[in-house]
């Protein structure tokens, strides 16, 4: 079974690729990308006025499963993920249990391979419980095959365990990722400390619990001299500490979320828990550093951190509420429309984020659109408007933030391995 | 100007002149409280339903009171958080009371937010009582009315909030208060008791009791709650007293006709003292009296406008 | 509005509250006890002008007061245009008096009933009497006024307008056509 994609306007920044060409699938590889294709047996997809990219490839989800099936599962989430556009989900290891063991990796494994309709790769735990206090047998995990380890949610407080775990993590050839924040300095926050946390009463968390963190999260990787990948980047200090540490030379990486570079804290004056996440949203100032971050290549990934939450734990009191929202059908569009739209990025710029260096991060052979990689395609309308309601996401949880949002831009077609997944 | 709202859940949202509005429909409610028969048909046929989740005895009273006052029938559920985490969410309770028919619920509530979020959830009036630390309109309300009735205007008057800003639900709804009045406001607390970003409200800090006494006109005490422990590590009660507590001494070297006022209840000798509480210079009683007016106002106009909105859609 | 007739001009309404005052001094048998309260708001003025009179007349000054009864009504809810809840201003003891109730137009007879709600929740008068300037019929309850300044006969389509100096700085009662 092969597809011929034709006409659509092909992005490959790896390959400096920005042109109106056709693509051919064949398996579950790319086998060709050329002017005029011809192949008789092909189904073919008319991809004129489109943009034809690599499926994005989300370094931060919450897929809930095993353990919290009442708000998302394998088979719900990578559902969201094919209609945003999504081949590829690094999943979150705060399930209950945490992924901090093999056989725990197994069991997942096991899930995915049965319900999931997109790649999702697993990350396991730093420590054991995630609890900071014992490290996982990371070589192990390793071996059973997972891409990374976070101790997601948590950042491990211990200066000797958190170096030891980079030197480990290392030798095992895992990317080590950090939930940067220090709790002792974010307290009972609920949301951005300033101005708006006075005048709705409620309790702060500062820009300094996450920018100390990263800044200690990075120096302990340069002792460790190993790769560090910093999560869900808010701040701008953050920005700041990361973009010196590249110009020294440290193997640091970080990703941002979409709702970072499209709202601010002042989305919170009406206290909706769809806009209560960790980090909080920051001020205009933060949002601005957020984006010269990604235009000056600062920060090198967007991500979702989709985190699905049932109403029950939504629908109540906003300091009771959970942290977090949903984010993998929205992520593309809020890109096409915050960076794309207002020139932040051009579409090579965006592809780089969402997909070219996740790939190169996770060292996956997707993220480029070459002869030889695997079939993992979009095709995107990123004129076509729609808008965000509860209606038609098809994620388990509706916690998104743009609900009520018209974004520009929609994914006509995903494809993976080789695979229609989805389809407009 | 006609009273739009259904609820009343904060003074920062208001415009000069809708307070304006409820301070001149209290001043006209303040007569019905000195007849022989307090009271009037207004609301009959009514019912407000006291909703409090913190208990406060003065608040729920003269709300009460008020309500009983227009006629209206009052039930009161007070309720411990506690028991409400495990039982039903707030939403659900709400759902309940409007199911019921009620018309009104006045509520008090432990978490900020709390009254905006079942405003937005019900068709029936919300008129808050107090939401964590975010606002106490109704508290606000009283004060500047029992100012503007004891110094003829708020527009230009020197108005000092001392004590702990940041944790007061009072203090916020003063401060948006006053300054759409045009008053002067001046917060002078301990600078760990002065929020992020309070000046951004209009108002000015301080932390010299005795400079600000000098200027003011009136000053607004706050009751110190020494109790709560949020992790913000508070004065001693003895060492507050002395920096910032309220004494004859202090009050000899301000204005001779200062107006003293404390939302109650007062901690004698740790923010004011017994002195000063009873003093010539001390309205706090006149508080409490202005506050069944002010509820009066407030209950009045939000059932008004609830039932223009509701014929609006018939 | 089409165009408006006029029923009373500055004279009219002067001589109309002049004989007023007089019918009231006589139905009373003199001042001792009376007052006068007028409602919100042209009536205030006219029981005002009317204790003036009475005070021209006999010599003697009648207590006034001012009554609102917006809080009475019983068409609160129904109401277009929300009712301003204004001040009852009566400073003194309704106990025993005669009280002439004093109020612009007569029409339906609700507000009178609202009038009477209120003044009974304060106090218990020995007689509570009624002075309107302008009768216009239609009455919805069984509510009758002793004084009467001007009988005017109207239909329901039509409306009346009386204007006071205090109020609208002219003086006159126009009746026009309503929409």
């Amino acid at each position: 079974m092969s597809i011929l994609i034709k006409g659509g306007r092909v992005i490959d920044p790896e390959n400096k690729i920005d042109a109106k060409l056709d693509i051919l699938v064949e398996g579950n590889k790319i086998s060709k990308v050329a002017k005029n294709i011809q192949a008789q047996e092909a189904t073919i997809i008319d991809a004129d006025n489109k943009i034809v990219a690599p499926g994005i490839i989300d370094m931060h989800v919450h897929l809930r499963q095993p353990g919290r099936e009442d708000k998302e599962t394998v088979a719900t989430a990578t559902l969201a993920a094919a209609k945003g556009g999504v081949t590829t989900v690094l999943a979150m290891p705060n399930t209950q249990p945490a992924m901090d063991c093999p056989e725990g990796v197994r069991l997942l494994q096991e899930i995915i391979k049965k319900d999931a309709k997109v790649n999702v790769l697993i990350c396991g735990t730093i420590t054991k419980g995630r609890l900071g206090e014992e490290l996982s047998d990371i070589a192990a995990l390793k071996k059973s095959g997972v891409y990374a380890i976070s101790d997601d949610g948590c950042s491990v407080d211990s200066d000797e365990l958190m170096l030891e775990a980079l030197k480990k993590a290392k030798q095992a050839g895992l990317l080590t990722i950090c939930h940067s924040e220090d709790k002792k300095l974010s307290g009972k926050g609920v949301i951005n400390l300033g101005f708006n946390s006075t005048r709705l009463g409620l309790r702060g968390i500062s820009n300094e619990s996450e920018y100390k963190r990263v800044r200690r999260d990075i120096e302990l990787a340069k002792k460790a001299a190993s790769a560090v990948h910093i999560a869900h980047v808010s701040c701008r200090e953050s920005v700041e500490i990361i973009a010196q540490a590249k110009k020294t030379g440290i193997k640091v990486t970080c990703e941002t979320a979409p709702h970072y570079f499209t709202l601010t804290e002042d989305a919170l004056l009406g206290y909706d828990t769809n806009m209560k996440m960790n980090p909080p949203l920051r001020s205009k100032k933060d949002l601005m550093a957020i984006k010269q971050g990604l235009k000056d290549g600062t920060i090198d990934v967007i991500a979702s951190d989709h985190a699905p939450h049932t109403e029950n734990e939504k629908d109540i009191e906003f300091e009771r509420a959970e942290f977090g929202v949903v984010g993998l059908e929205t992520e593309l569009s809020a890109g096409i429309n915050e960076l794309l739209a207002k020139g932040v990025l051009d579409w090579p710029g965006l592809v780089e984020k969402y997909c070219l260096n996740p790939a190169k991060i996770l060292g996956l052979e997707a993220g480029r659109l070459a002869k030889g990689t695997p079939a993992d395609i979009i095709i995107v309308s990123d004129q076509e408007p729609w808008v965000v309601d509860k209606q038609n996401l098809v994620s388990k949880s509706k916690n998104s933030a743009f609900l009520g949002y018209s974004l520009k831009g929609a994914v006509d077609y995903t494809i993976c391995k080789g695979q229609v997944v989805y389809k407009r | 100007m006609a009273w739009t709202k259904k609820d009343l859940l904060g003074l920062e949202y208001l415009s000069p002149e809708e307070i304006e509005l409820i301070l001149d429909t209290a001043e006209s409610f303040k007569e019905v409280s000195t007849r022989e028969i307090k009271k009037v048909p207004a609301l009959r046929g009514k019912t407000a339903v006291n909703l409090f989740y913190e208990p406060s005895t003065r608040t729920r009273v003269s709300f009460e009171v008020a309500a009983k006052r227009l006629s209206a029938d009052v039930i009161n559920i007070a309720t411990e958080t506690s028991s409400v985490r495990k039982g039903e969410t707030l939403i659900d309770t709400g759902k309940n009371i409007q199911a019921l028919k009620a018309d009104i619920i006045i509520m008090r509530h432990n978490y900020s937010g709390a009254a905006n979020m079942l405003a937005r959830a019900l068709d029936i009036s919300v008129v808050n009582a107090g939401d964590g630390w975010h606002e106490h309109p109704t508290q606000a309300l009283l004060d500047i009315f029992t100012l503007k009735e004891k110094l003829g205007k708020i527009k230009g008057l020197n108005v000092a909030i001392v004590g702990d800003i940041a944790h007061s639900r009072v203090a916020r709804s003063n401060i948006w208060g006053l300054t759409k009045l045009g008053a002067n406001v001046t917060l002078c607390a301990p600078e760990m008791l002065l929020p992020v970003g309070i000046e951004l409200t209009g108002a000015k800090t301080s932390s010299n009791i005795d400079e600000v006494l000098k200027k003011a006109d009136a000053v607004n005490v706050l009751r110190m709650q020494f109790e709560r422990d949020e992790g913000t590590a508070f004065p001693e009660q003895l060492d507050y007293f002395k920096k910032f507590g309220i004494t004859e001494e202090r009050l000899a070297k301000a204005k001779k006709d200062v107006v003293v006022m404390h939302p109650g209840p007062i901690n004698r000798g740790i923010e004011m003292s017994s002195e000063v509480a009873d003093g010539k210079n001390s309205v706090i009683l006149e508080q409490v009296t202005n506050g069944i007016a002010v509820r009066m106002a407030v209950l009045f106009l939000v059932s008004q406008a609830r039932e223009a909105k509701n014929e609006h859609i018939d | 509005m089409k165009e408006k007739a006029k029923i009373l001009d500055q004279e009219g309404i002067s001589r109309a509250i002049t004989r007023i005052a007089h019918e009231i001094i006589e139905k009373n048998k003199g001042t001792a006890g009376l007052c006068v309260i007028g409602i919100r708001n042209r009536g205030v003025y006219i029981a005002q002008r009317i204790a003036e009179c009475i005070k021209k007349i006999e010599g003697k000054e009648i207590e006034t007061g001012a009554l609102d009864i917006t809080l009475y009504r019983d068409d609160l809810a129904l109401a277009s245009g929300q009712p301003r809840v204004r001040k009852t201003e009566i400073d003194f003891d309704i106990n025993e008096k005669n009280l002439v109730l004093v109020d612009d137009v007569l029409y339906t007879g609700r507000t009178i009933r609202a009038a009477l709600d209120a003044l009974i929740d304060l106090g218990r008068p020995r007689s509570i009497q009624l002075a309107v300037l302008v009768d216009r019929g239609h009455r919805e309850l069984p509510i009758r006024a002793d004084f009467v300044g001007k009988n005017i006969p109207t239909s329901n389509k039509e409306s009346v307008e009386v204007c006071l100096q205090e109020s609208d700085g002219s003086e006159e009662v126009l009746i026009a056509e309503r929409q």
